[in-house]
């Protein structure tokens, strides 16, 4: 009967984990995520913003989008309601009442903050998002299934999916010009912008930027630069007239908002530990409740 | 008298009026299925991108993956602790979690946008991602149940090898070939058993930690780091209940007797796996402090009422019953109230507790998502009758029987 006796059974379930523990060294070789010191972001000046909506036809003509004709864009109705990107425009902008000055609304841009710790990056189940040395977080067409959990995981809702389409439909969301600054160009909405409300620089530089703004003008703006601290940082910054709810920005903490996933993650894998002191648990349970047994046959 | 039984396939006709109606709604929902693939995800469900996962997450996906529990619980109990009386229960639950894991599988794949990259993430890793976990962990364990079924599938042929016309030269390799694997399975089934249990255990919790990432998004009534272990305790609750809707049914649509005497000990070995389970559960409550969500009426405070007094206090007061366990019906219903717990559990976290910033209007499912979603179920009964009537799955009494060598761990 004892084909396999117990000093194989331990060879063998040690050689199964220290082979598992080879495959978590591989696992943690992740998507690319850069935190280069020169990461460039956007300022974003939402009492600067004239709402003239340029910035969005720019983006569209950027990407490939149906972005219409120019003239189209100054129809002032689409304020009615507040859009949101989706997979047909990754940028929009909304307009939100100025009390102070009533004749000049403030204007908000909406797209991908580019955040420093994307949970997007962290959730996606084949490393299909990465963040870029330039700041852009990009999505891979090459790899990308298609499961939508960046979506699940994106605190400021901003990555669509294509449901329209049977074949390769992408995730669609701003990817910071990626391509074109690669070629030394600007981001489409950046060059467009024709009140200089997006101001394009190292993001290192962008926050001292903006605080000096809200120092030299403090009755302008609100004591609060969104984005500097926000889910750990993110490339894409705000000043405003107002608090930044007004605005319908999310209020979020500082912590990066894949934190505690990833912490429970690599708690129950830390280095396979847990699941092979399980696999060996149960193995000398069932071990000894055989033999308990067999003794219990043979009295 | 000895309480021997013997695994041996059912008679009977395949075809009854209920199975009929099962495949009517099989077919709708493969019509619907056509669309999806034609057209898009777009086309039959109501997705959008405030409300990325609808309806097929909670049920034939993580709705799957729970109530297939019974296939790793019941291999624990009856292999693992060595409860040899159980082996009538342990075919049945195991052929439920082949068949449901497969249709996990299968649900995964025309879920996501580009269903033919679903090998992806064998290739591409993310070990931060809860979903990569998930993935690779079920990929594995779905192997392993297969492993787990191969023995069933040799009995079955063993012995009695007659290939049809010519190819009947190579019933001799045939049989040779069935031995092997007979006497190979029978020597290394315990490698299996304990990696299904391990397996079952990590991704049955890490279907909890997905939501973790969605942060405030989450209701705080389900969002908790312990999210992973109350996933994990309740599949480990749930496992043994759904042993005994399997069993009941099944001998219901046979015509047999049931084995009350072990449906009746499942029943009294989930009473303490429930309880940690609802301890956890208000623990966790009350250390946050989130009962002041429930002060309020709202379809929110319901449903999570809903979900603990139904799914777990009431099952829990008439499984503490010995005379309720010794009742068939009220065994059952027991069991279909906490397999319908875990599954209104597994709705309010995916969908009711998801409450996306900047939702133009609530999720609710489109038809063509549900009639896919039923005709999975029904399909997956379907598959599970023909399987029973062709594999020695359920066990008849049988006197006579002597049972071979279980599944013991070699040493």
């Amino acid at each position: 009967m004892t084909t396999l006796d117990r000093r194989t059974f331990i060879k063998h379930t040690l050689a199964l984990g220290t082979g598992l523990a080879g495959l978590s060294t591989d696992a943690e070789a992740g998507p690319k995520h850069e935190l280069s010191p020169d990461r460039m972001g956007v300022l974003v000046d939402t009492t600067a913003c004239i709402g003239c909506r340029n910035c969005e036809w720019a983006c569209a003509t950027a990407h490939g989008l149906p972005a219409g004709p120019l003239e189209s864009y100054e129809d002032e109705g689409v304020f009615q309601a507040p859009r949101r990107p989706d997979d047909k425009a990754l940028t929009v902008v909304n307009r939100c009442e100025n009390s102070k000055s009533p004749a000049t609304p403030y204007g908000v841009k909406v797209q991908c903050m580019h955040c420093d710790h994307p949970a997007c990056l962290s959730a996606c189940i084949v490393g299909a998002i990465s963040k870029q040395e330039d700041g852009s977080v990009v999505w891979d067409t090459g790899k990308c299934i298609g499961c939508r959990y960046c979506m699940i995981a994106c605190p400021f809702q901003i990555p669509a999916f294509e449901y329209g389409k049977a074949l390769q439909g992408r995730i669609m969301k701003c990817d910071f010009c990626h391509e074109r600054r690669a070629d030394g160009g600007l981001p489409a909405c950046v060059e467009r912008c024709p009140v200089e409300a997006l101001t394009y620089g190292r993001r290192e530089d962008l926050v001292r930027v903006a605080k000096d703004r809200v120092k030299r003008a403090p009755e302008r703006y609100v004591s609060h630069v969104y984005g500097e601290l926000e889910v750990g940082g993110t490339s894409w910054l705000y000043l405003a007239g107002r608090d930044f709810t007004d605005l319908k920005f999310p209020k979020l903490g500082k912590n990066p908002a894949p934190g505690v996933s990833e912490s429970i993650q690599h708690g129950i894998f830390a280095y396979f530990v847990p699941p092979v002191a399980l696999y060996s648990l149960l193995g000398l349970l069932m071990w000894v409740s055989k033999h308990r047994h067999d003794d219990g046959e043979d009295r | 008298m000895n309480h021997y039984s013997r695994p041996v396939p059912m008679r009977g006709p395949y075809l009854t009026p209920g199975v009929i109606a099962l495949i009517v709604l099989a077919l709708i929902g493969l019509a619907a299925l056509g669309a999806r693939f034609l057209f898009g995800l777009g086309a039959v469900s109501n997705l959008t991108t405030a409300y990325p996962w609808g309806i097929w997450t909670p049920t034939i996906k993580a709705g799957g993956v729970a109530l297939a529990a019974g296939g790793f619980t019941t291999a624990a109990l009856g292999h693992i602790m060595h409860r040899e009386e159980f082996e009538p229960i342990i075919r049945p639950a195991l052929l439920t979690a082949v068949l449901g894991y497969t249709f996990v599988a299968l649900s995964v794949c025309i879920d996501i946008g580009r269903w033919y990259f679903i090998w992806h993430p064998l290739v591409m890793w993310n070990g931060n991602s809860a979903l990569f976990e998930v993935g690779i962990c079920v990929t594995i364990y779905l192997n392993v149940l297969y492993i787990e079924f191969l023995p069933v599938v040799v009995e079955r042929f063993k012995g009695r090898v007659a290939l049809p016309g010519s190819l009947a030269r190579w019933d001799r390799s045939a049989e040779r070939l069935l031995a092997a694997l007979d006497r190979g399975l029978e020597r290394t089934m315990f490698v299996f058993i304990i990696a299904g249990v391990v397996l079952s255990t990590l991704h049955q919790s890490s279907l909890g930690t997905l939501m973790v990432i969605a942060g405030p998004k989450m209701h705080p009534l389900w969002q908790t780091p312990v999210l992973p272990l109350l996933f994990l305790l309740s599949a480990i609750s749930v496992g043994l209940p759904m042993a005994i809707i399997e069993s009941l049914l099944s001998s219901r649509s046979f015509g047999l007797k049931p084995r009350m005497d072990l449906l009746a000990e499942l029943g009294r070995l989930t009473v303490p796996l429930l309880a940690i389970h609802l301890g956890f559960k208000i623990g966790d409550m009350v250390i946050r402090e989130t009962f002041v969500h429930l002060m309020k009426v709202d379809a929110v405070s319901v449903l999570f009422t809903l979900e603990v007094l139904l799914g777990l206090v009431l099952p829990l007061r008439m499984l503490v019953s010995a005379k309720a366990r010794r009742s068939p019906p009220m065994l059952f219903a027991a069991a279909a109230l906490i397999a319908g717990g875990v599954l209104l559990n597994r709705m309010n976290t995916f969908l009711v507790a998801y409450t996306p910033a900047y939702a133009a209007k609530t999720y609710y499912p489109a038809f063509g998502e549900v009639a896919v979603a039923v005709a999975f179920v029904c399909l997956q009964v379907l598959i599970y009758r023909a399987v029973v009537m062709i594999f020695p799955v359920i066990s008849l009494p049988d006197p006579t029987f002597v049972p071979k060598a279980r599944y013991a761990i070699r040493g």
